[in-house]
């Protein structure tokens, strides 16, 4: 008994610490004068607006990347970013495992794509910005769909279910004359908007009215999510992530929200997709590999799910590494290729450091002991 | 010593119009011929009994007698095998378990069963958001009925802390409160769903005699607001001290009913309890 015992109370006081740290910051945070935290707020969001500008960021010593323009890397960051706020919702609010969640970016992206171009069957020729509010619809009735049978199931199921999901929607690109597969849909019209000289504002090269419409719309994603977890919503979804049972027991209806939990996240993807079809001007089979949802999932454990701030963080910093390691050589290899490799480290790190990360399985595993005692030994 | 000589005359004082008007009263909840089994295992055989409104039933019976069971099923967790239960005259069987919380009736856990990463506050917010109807539209654009019911629930919310005496402790996660801080936060969920049936269960496990009383003190105090009381107890003491009834469980079988007095001279019981040691004698 002692044996077993023990590791655990190491265990704990490691995960305490890390904790501990990080209430600490966020207490002084809370406590410091109103004022003080506009001041920073205001600071931070200036400091990513003027990120993008040469001017600006050639005096930031190794932070540009060396192998890709650092613009474009800006952008595909800041869809990272949004990617990883919607799936906290599901994944660090709500505790449902949702493996396959890039394949609601992908119903996005094919939406805009699908309505918009040249190349498409329908040959609609509809304008970017009519099409987004579709697009996100549709996402949002694909996550119902997908959510309604399977949200009645618990732990597992999901997981392999949404997998299957991400999967189907890639192997649907891939093969069916409708999607296009490889040969992918081109044209693809830009977001509206023109400089005073009559020039579009969101052009082919420069990549940065791009980056600020996401980052705009980060901060206005950010707003909404905080207002849901800052209310009954958000408090249902925590309940479910700690406890379901006892959350159905004291009224919450568990499976309208976590269907909310479900339809948010695929609503924040699918307008995350659309971005990225606005512009890509190109969308084909190859943009929807299902590494990317284990990505932007490992982006949201690493950053500490349940935590927007974190997932912004999360998203953000797993994402620009991985562009960071373009054209750096290592031992005649491009680092790039290891990323991978990377990833893996990070993830065990986490787990050893911060095993709370994958909440929804270890939660659920004690919990099913502790019912298991409950109702059979009655004691 | 002093709380054994006490605890009699509540009962007395309680039990003189409960045996003229038990009939008359209205019934709350009637457990009707229930039978549950697991596989080969029949953790309730045959349970008959009813709940009227404004007492403090007390369900006693050695462990693994089947009333962790009994609540599970009252509660819309097991579906009777045989039988049927109703609350306020509803059958509850094909309820789901937040409708039967709405219609009135709350719980605790024998093994607590908190929200741990929620600070006791927001445990007891999502127990008063049982009766809220703000949803995502309402919270995504703050309309008013999200912030009317963000503040009463607030209000509720402190206002039962205070009640089972651990408001400075709001803003703590349930998951640092003391064992007995925990169990009352338990308490002050369940309220905040605003029962008319509170079930209790094992509330005063691990407890020691000065918190017991603290806790009779407190579930009299619920029950004189109106709250109908169920309340599984291993202390015979407690349940005497507390009760006005008591239903008596063993191995899923209900082997006597009665007021605290003819329950405890029961033969039957007594057997039932010999040989397990003074804890829970
Ligand atoms: N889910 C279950 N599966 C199998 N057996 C169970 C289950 N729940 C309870 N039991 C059995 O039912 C009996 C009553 O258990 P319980 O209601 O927890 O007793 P008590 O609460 O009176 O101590 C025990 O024999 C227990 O093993
Ligand atoms: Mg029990």
């Amino acid at each position: 008994m002692t044996t077993t015992i023990d590791p655990p109370e190491r265990r704990e006081t490691a995960v305490d610490k890390l904790r501990n740290g990080r209430a600490a910051v966020a207490d002084r945070w809370h406590h410091a004068p109103r004022w003080v935290r506009w001041v920073l707020l205001a600071a931070v969001i200036v400091f990513f607006y003027a990120l993008p500008n040469k001017e600006f960021y050639q005096y930031l010593g190794p932070i540009p990347t060396p192998g890709a323009n650092f613009t474009q890397v800006l952008f595909t960051v800041s869809i990272y970013v949004l990617l990883a706020v919607g799936l906290n919702i599901v994944v660090g609010f709500a505790g449902l495992l949702d493996l396959g969640y890039f394949g609601f970016f992908a119903v996005g992206a094919y939406t805009v794509a699908v309505l918009t171009s040249p190349s498409s069957n329908l040959k609609t020729l509809w304008p970017w910005l009519l099409v987004v509010p579709i697009a996100i619809a549709l996402t949002m009735v694909s996550g119902v769909m997908l959510g309604t049978p399977t949200l009645r199931l618990r732990g597992d199921y999901l997981a392999l279910v949404t997998l299957g999901f991400a999967e189907m929607i890639r192997i649907a690109a891939v093969s069916s004359t409708f999607l296009k597969g490889q040969r992918g849909f081109s044209e693809i019209p830009h977001p509206p908007g023109k400089y005073a000289d009559g020039r579009p504002f969101f052009g082919v090269l420069d990549a940065r009215p791009y980056y600020w419409l996401v980052l705009t719309l980060i901060i206005l994603v950010v707003i909404g999510v905080r207002n849901l977890t800052h209310s009954r919503v958000g408090r249902a979804w925590i309940s479910i992530r700690e406890d379901e049972d006892a959350a159905q027991l004291m009224g919450v209806p568990t499976f309208k929200f976590k269907l909310w939990a479900f339809a948010s996240g695929a609503a924040i993807a699918g307008l995350a997709g659309a971005l990225f079809a606005g512009k890509q001007n190109f969308v084909n089979s190859q943009n929807f590999e299902l590494l990317n949802s284990i990505i932007i999932l490992a982006a949201v454990i690493f950053g500490g799910s349940g935590n927007i701030v974190g997932a912004i963080v999360g998203g953000g910093l797993v994402a620009y590494m991985i562009e960071r390691f373009r054209g750096i050589e290592l031992f005649g290899i491009e680092l790039y290729e290891y990323r991978f490799l990377f990833f893996g480290l990070v993830l065990v790190i986490m787990m050893i450091f911060r095993p709370q990360g994958l909440i929804p399985n270890r939660r659920r595993a004690a919990e099913f002991k502790d019912r298991r005692k409950e109702v059979i030994v009655g004691e | 010593m002093s709380d054994t000589e006490q605890t009699p005359a509540v009962p007395a004082q309680a039990a003189a119009p409960a045996v003229e008007t038990v009939r008359e009263r209205e019934p709350l909840l009637e457990v009707d011929h229930v039978t549950l089994r697991f596989g080969g295992v029949v953790a309730l055989n045959d349970v008959d009994f009813t709940l009227y409104k404004g007492e403090i039933l007390g369900l006693i019976g050695p462990n693994g007698a089947g009333k962790t069971t009994c609540f599970n099923a009252m509660t819309g967790i097991y579906q009777p095998t045989e039988g049927q239960i109703r609350f306020r005259g509803e059958k509850i069987s094909g309820k789901k378990r937040h409708q039967i919380t709405r219609m009135g009736m709350a719980r605790t856990f024998q093994n607590i069963r908190l929200f741990p990463e929620m600070t006791a506050l927001e445990n007891v917010q999502v127990g008063a958001d049982a009766h809220h109807k703000t949803s995502v539209i309402s919270a995504l654009l703050r309309l008013p009925r999200h912030w009317k019911e963000e503040r009463e629930g607030r209000e509720k919310a402190e206002r039962l802390l205070e009640f089972v005496g651990i408001r400075k402790r709001m803003h703590e996660f349930a998951r640092n409160l003391s064992y007995g801080e925990q169990r009352r936060l338990e308490i002050a969920r369940a309220l905040a769903t605003d029962p008319v049936l509170l079930c209790l269960d094992e509330p005063a496990a691990g407890f020691n005699p000065a918190e017991k009383e603290e806790l009779l003190q407190l579930i009299r105090q619920i029950r004189d607001q109106g709250v109908t009381v169920l309340l599984i107890e291993h202390d015979m003491r407690l349940v005497m001290g507390v009760t006005d009834r008591i239903v008596v469980l063993e191995f899923g079988k209900k082997i006597a009913e009665g007021l605290p007095a003819e329950v405890r001279d029961n033969p039957k019981v007594v057997a039932a309890y010999l040989g397990v040691p003074d804890d829970a004698a």
